[in-house]
């Protein structure tokens, strides 16, 4: 439970971090809030010879909106996410998920920007984002590009992110009128990841769904959306016979790790009781 | 008649017996000035980590220590060959066997200890643990105990092979412990053949981990020039782990203190001595430096001290009414690589025979077998005085089993099979004399207070809907308070307790104890009892316990033995104080003594009430020469008290539940705990103990589990997996109470702290296979997790929505 020895930085600057990261290479990781990497370090899972804290880089903090969109930056907590009447009016969905995560220690330490860049198909902010519709601002050696989430998650552990990059911002369109919204999790008590869970975006018009955006939590080696069942919701009449057919799709194509939590049955059960109970809510949201 | 102010008064300055005194230890713990092991920072102090295994049994082929050697700060590091010479690289265990202190050729679990390594500091330590390089053959484990015996099974305990017996009578197997049984076997057989109505069941108790908040951990401190061994450590039972030491190490035990300081919970996980703590005395002895070895929490749930892994089988034999004729239950107990929990030595099955609970069962017998497996050692802990959680687990499912068969509503099968408060105090069929109990009243107010009518009712409707809603009873008995000497013994020691009280000139007094507080509260209520004995006041009596150098010997605080035993010493010694007092009031009033009556807190001559002598005056009068002819000064007294009889607590809970079908979620809804511990000393510890005892009891019940897979690999062993419920989870719990006294206790008081462990686990349990009883299902294994529970509804056929 003790960590190999490493170095540590305390850059002030997004600059001043890409160039640590030049410097020393795959020995050096960044370091936000540090509840995923840490454990892994004590348990000598992730031996980083350097440790940049991103903790001192002000550029990185701060929520507001521009245009259609809200702006957030990668070191902010999920505590300051929950806490924010911007996002609470804005983007409620980010609350509820925030607030379904780890514990208050970690929701206080823990950042949505590393929730995002760890690539863990476990953490809850990648469905939310791919849900969502958000997109990432990376900035490395190379200047700074935008993916969007659907571009995002390649892997479990494995991201868009170059070695030099910073997640620097995330951009979640605020929600239209009549959209719904449902972060529907499955865990077995505080603080622990999900059995399964399903986030839900959903804007309908009169008993029909104009969009939806179905995205999967721990169902396969990263989050991903269920684009079958959006496909089969979308433009059609919102009743129980839609839902299970969005359901047995989703199932269709869950793909989860058995675990502690469940056999793979139980856990693909579970991806389609979620989706179920995520739009019945988002649903009853949207009117 | 109304007492006068007066009286109310003066008995209410006492705060003694009954009364809700805040706990004295509170007041340090709040502020975070608590002492606990890893507070202990001494002068020159080094650190050990642990190299362990990370095979369930291989075959060591050789041990390289130089990469970790040449470290800078490292100190040594210490195989088994290294203890070989001091004949310490084995250690007797507190269960009668031997257990290796350091992996003696082979390994015999995952993350046995292999090496330690001694360094400047905790960190330098780690990373040389990691450099130590160990070379393995890996070697076929066995998991599964109903594997142990198997003609091909690979044999673990090569060390004890050929030994026909390790303690506990004869061995079939080299694989096998023991085999322990009670009860007539055939008159038991005979019932069974010729009963109307039998049931039989297999009920497991799953391997489960106290957990407790502070790992365990010791500093061993050796002083070459004076040749005294001081080990500040994390137990319970600081005097039997003196005795210990002193027959490993051959330091007179004159020279060998231990200092338990304040323990961060212990549940049974810190009685046994564990290898960690022999090598830290043998590196301190060899260096001469104090010695730090602490557990990481992966450590402590991986390897030291777990519970139960208790596979069962019940079965009851009945009229066609439901009336108990009959029992019979066998377990096959998994004690893992080394038979090293506590165990008095006549009962290796520690106090199992108890399972015929709080019922008039005529005729049963009941046998355990014990075998040793490629998993850690330990089985006895965790709120469970000595198998107790097993036995009332097997009784309270059986019951409601045998329920179900005969068509009888689960309340009223008790009520025709509870012993009768006429009948106490009654001698059971397995040998055992219950002292006291009233359940009828005991349940039947808590039918009341839950309206069991009404949920019945409710359950029907649910039922009839297809929801999923169950109701629990557990009506157990408890066996507490280890033990009379003639039945229980640790290495031959007896489990008696002791207390000694001297009281100072001024009135006030220090009293201590053999026994050791884990957040029972000793210095609290130990105190309330000596205030209305001695009618002194409880603020002004220090409780000490846990430096061997000063308290009186004493076999510790583990299977609620502190108030049967240690309250009772502490009862007594203050009567042959106030005996002594008396006499000196006599003298001081000028009458006999026979003319004295006692009042709260002084004497007073019979039919002159002005003609007093408090106890605060006597303890000055006491160490004056004003004194009887012959008596010496001085007012204290110490008491060794060996019980005649073990106290038996009860209890009556209900556990109102409703289960998602489609996730397999279990709500616990409502729980009502009905507690009768005798006397009860102070109503808000025991409600703490009670609200502690049931949330491990629904922590068991609901997800608690070590798992392993096929080849004794660990699959959950940190507190990401392992269900610590934090308030979030865990239910509200309503708590209540009757009170009948234990007969032969000096007052009247029982054990209570494992009674919600032991009571609630079974009424969960029963709550959650009550929900699917309507369709037919008689047990389920715990832990109910969402998970196992969905599978339940999917053999069903109850998973899925209509629409699917
Ligand atoms: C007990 C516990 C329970 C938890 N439960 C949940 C849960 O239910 N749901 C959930 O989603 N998460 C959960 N987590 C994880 C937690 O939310 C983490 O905080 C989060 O996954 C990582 O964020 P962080 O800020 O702590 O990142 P860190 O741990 O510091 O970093 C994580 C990874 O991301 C990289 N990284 C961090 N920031 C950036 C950046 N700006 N640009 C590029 N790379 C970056 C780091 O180099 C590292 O590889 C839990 C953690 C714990 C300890």
């Amino acid at each position: 439970m003790i960590p190999r020895s490493f170095e540590y930085h305390a850059p002030q600057s997004v600059s001043e971090a890409i160039e640590l990261l030049q410097k020393y290479g795959d020995t050096a990781r960044l370091l936000a809030g540090g509840h995923s990497l840490i454990p892994m370090m004590k348990i000598r899972f992730a031996e980083p010879e350097h440790l940049v804290d991103l903790g001192k880089v002000a550029e990185l903090r701060g929520i507001r909106e521009q245009g259609k969109e809200l702006r957030i930056g990668a070191m902010t907590t999920e505590n300051d996410l929950i806490w924010s009447t911007l996002v609470q009016q804005k983007c409620p969905l980010l609350v509820e998920a925030a607030r379904l995560i780890g514990d208050p220690q970690v929701r206080y330490k823990g950042t949505l920007g590393g929730d995002i860049s760890h690539g863990d198909p476990g953490n809850d902010h990648p469905a939310i984002m791919l849900a969502l519709g958000a997109s990432f601002v990376l900035v490395g050696s190379n200047g700074e590009r935008v993916v969007a989430a659907d571009d995002f998650f390649v892997d479990t552990y494995v991201t868009a992110l170059e070695p030099d990059e910073v997640l620097t911002e995330i951009r979640v369109p605020v929600l239209a009128k009549n959209t719904g919204w449902c972060y529907a999790k499955l865990k077995r008590k505080i603080g622990d990841f999900a059995t399964a869970a399903a986030a839900v975006v959903l804007t309908m018009k009169g008993d029909t769904v104009k969009e939806v955006a179905i995205a999967l939590t721990n169902a396969g080696a990263t989050a991903f959306r269920a684009r079958e069942a959006e496909d089969s919701l979308r433009g059609k009449k919102f009743d129980d016979a839609a839902i299970a057919e969005a359901a047995r799709l989703v199932m269709s194509i869950c793909d989860p790790a058995e675990d502690l939590r469940g056999d793979v049955e139980y856990k693909t059960a579970m991806t389609g009781e979620m989706t179920r109970r995520a739009l019945r809510t988002a649903r009853d949201r949207a009117i | 008649m109304a007492a006068s102010p007066d009286l109310i008064e003066r008995e209410a300055a006492l705060q003694g017996l009954g009364v809700s005194r805040l706990r004295k230890e509170d007041a340090r713990f709040i502020r975070g000035q608590g002492t606990f092991i890893d507070d202990i920072k001494l002068p020159g102090m080094l650190f050990g980590a642990m190299v362990r295994s990370p095979y369930a049994h291989a075959r060591i082929k050789s041990i390289n220590k130089d990469k970790a050697l040449a470290m800078p700060g490292v100190t040594a590091v210490l195989v088994a060959d290294d203890l070989r010479p001091l004949g310490l690289h084995w250690m007797p265990t507190i269960g009668g066997d031997t257990q290796a202190v350091l992996a003696d050729e082979k390994v015999c679990f995952q993350m046995q200890e292999v090496a330690m390594v001694i360094a400047s500091d905790r960190y330098t330590a780690a990373d040389a643990a990691d450099m130590v390089e160990v070379e393995y053959e890996e070697l076929p484990a066995i998991v599964d105990p109903h594997k142990a015996m198997d003609d091909d099974a690979p044999i673990i305990r090569e060390d004890i092979a050929d030994k026909d017996e390790v303690s506990h009578g004869p061995r079939t197997h080299p694989n096998h412990i023991f085999t322990w049984e009670a009860g007539d076997k055939d008159a038991t057989d005979a019932v069974f053949d010729n009963a109307a109505v039998t049931v039989k069941e297999e009920i497991l108790n799953p391997r489960v981990h106290p957990c407790p908040i502070e790992t365990c951990g010791c500093v061993a401190s050796f002083d070459k020039v004076t040749g005294q061994l001081t080990v500040n450590v994390t137990s319970q039972v600081p005097h039997l782990f003196r005795t210990v030491l002193a027959m490993l190490s051959g330091i007179p035990e004159s020279k060998i203190r231990v200092i338990s300081g304040d323990i961060g919970g212990g549940f049974g996980n810190k009685v046994p001595i564990y290898p960690g703590y022999v090598i830290a005395v043998v590196a301190s002895i060899v260096t001469g430096l104090p010695i730090k070895w602490i557990e990481s929490r992966i450590e402590n749930i991986s390897t030291t001290g777990f519970a139960r892994d208790y596979h069962g089988i019940g079965e009851l034999a009945a009229d066609k009414d439901g009336r108990i004729k009959a029992l019979r239950f066998f377990a096959l107990a998994d004690h893992g690589a080394f038979n090293s929990h506590v165990s008095a030595t006549k009962l290796p099955a520690g106090l199992f025979s108890i399972c015929t609970g709080s019922y008039d069962i005529p005729t049963a017998y009941c046998r355990v077998d014990a075998v040793y497996t490629n998993k850690a050692p330990g089985g006895v802990a965790y709120r469970c005085s000595l198998r107790v959680t097993e036995a009332v687990y097997l009784i309270e499912r059986m019951i409601d089993i045998l329920a179900l068969k005969v068509g009888v509503d689960k309340a009223e099968i008790r009520r025709r099979n509870f012993i009768k408060e006429d009948m106490f105090p009654y001698n059971t069929s397995l040998g055992w004399t219950v002292d006291s109990g009233s359940y009828h009243n005991a349940l039947d107010k808590v039918l009341k207070a839950v309206d069991y009518e009404g949920l019945l009712k409710e359950q029907a409707e649910k039922r009839a809907n297809g929801e999923l809603m169950g109701i629990g009873i557990s009506t157990f008995t408890e066996i507490v308070g280890a033990g009379p000497t003639k039945v229980c013994d640790i290495l031959g020691i007896g489990l008696f307790d002791s207390c000694e009280i001297r009281v100072n000139p001024t009135g006030s007094a220090i009293a201590r104890f053999g026994t050791m507080s884990q957040g029972q509260g000793h210095a609290t209520t130990y105190a309330q009892i000596i205030a209305t004995e001695l009618g002194l006041p409880s603020d002004e009596i220090q409780i000490e316990e846990g430096d061997t150098d000063t308290a009186p010997y004493g076999a510790g605080t583990w299977g609620s033995r502190s108030t049967p035993v240690g309250g009772a010493a502490a009862a007594l010694a203050a009567r042959k104080i106030r005996a002594k007092a008396q006499k000196i009031a006599a003298h001081l009033l000028e009458v006999g003594e026979a003319d004295l009556e006692w009042e709260i807190d002084r004497f007073k001559v019979k039919g002159n009430p002005t003609q007093t002598k408090t106890m605060k005056e006597i303890a000055m009068v006491a160490h004056t020469g004003d004194l009887p002819e012959g008596m010496q000064q001085g007012l204290d007294a110490s008491e060794y008290y060996d019980p005649p009889n073990l106290t038996f607590p009860f209890g009556a809970y209900v556990c109102v539940v409703d289960i998602d079908r489609f996730t397999g979620e279990t709500k616990v809804r409502r729980f009502y705990a009905l507690d009768d511990c005798g006397t009860r000393i102070n109503p808000m510890i025991i409600e703490g103990q009670i609200h502690g005892g049931l949330t491990e009891a629904f922590a068991v019940a609901f997800g608690q589990e070590i798992p392993f897979d096929e080849n004794g690999n660990h699959l959950g062993n940190s507190l990401m997996d392992y269900f610590i419920p934090t308030s979030f989870e865990t239910p509200h719990w309503e708590t209540d109470e009757t009170v009948t006294p234990s007969p032969h206790h000096p007052i009247g008081a029982k054990g209570v702290a494992e009674s919600p462990h032991v009571g609630g686990i079974p009424c969960f349990s029963n709550a959650v296979v009550d929900a699917f009883a309507h369709l037919g299902v008689t047990h389920m294994d715990m832990p109910h997790s969402a998970y196992r529970v969905w599978q339940q509804c999917k053999a069903l056929g109850i998973d899925k929505h209509a629409d699917t």
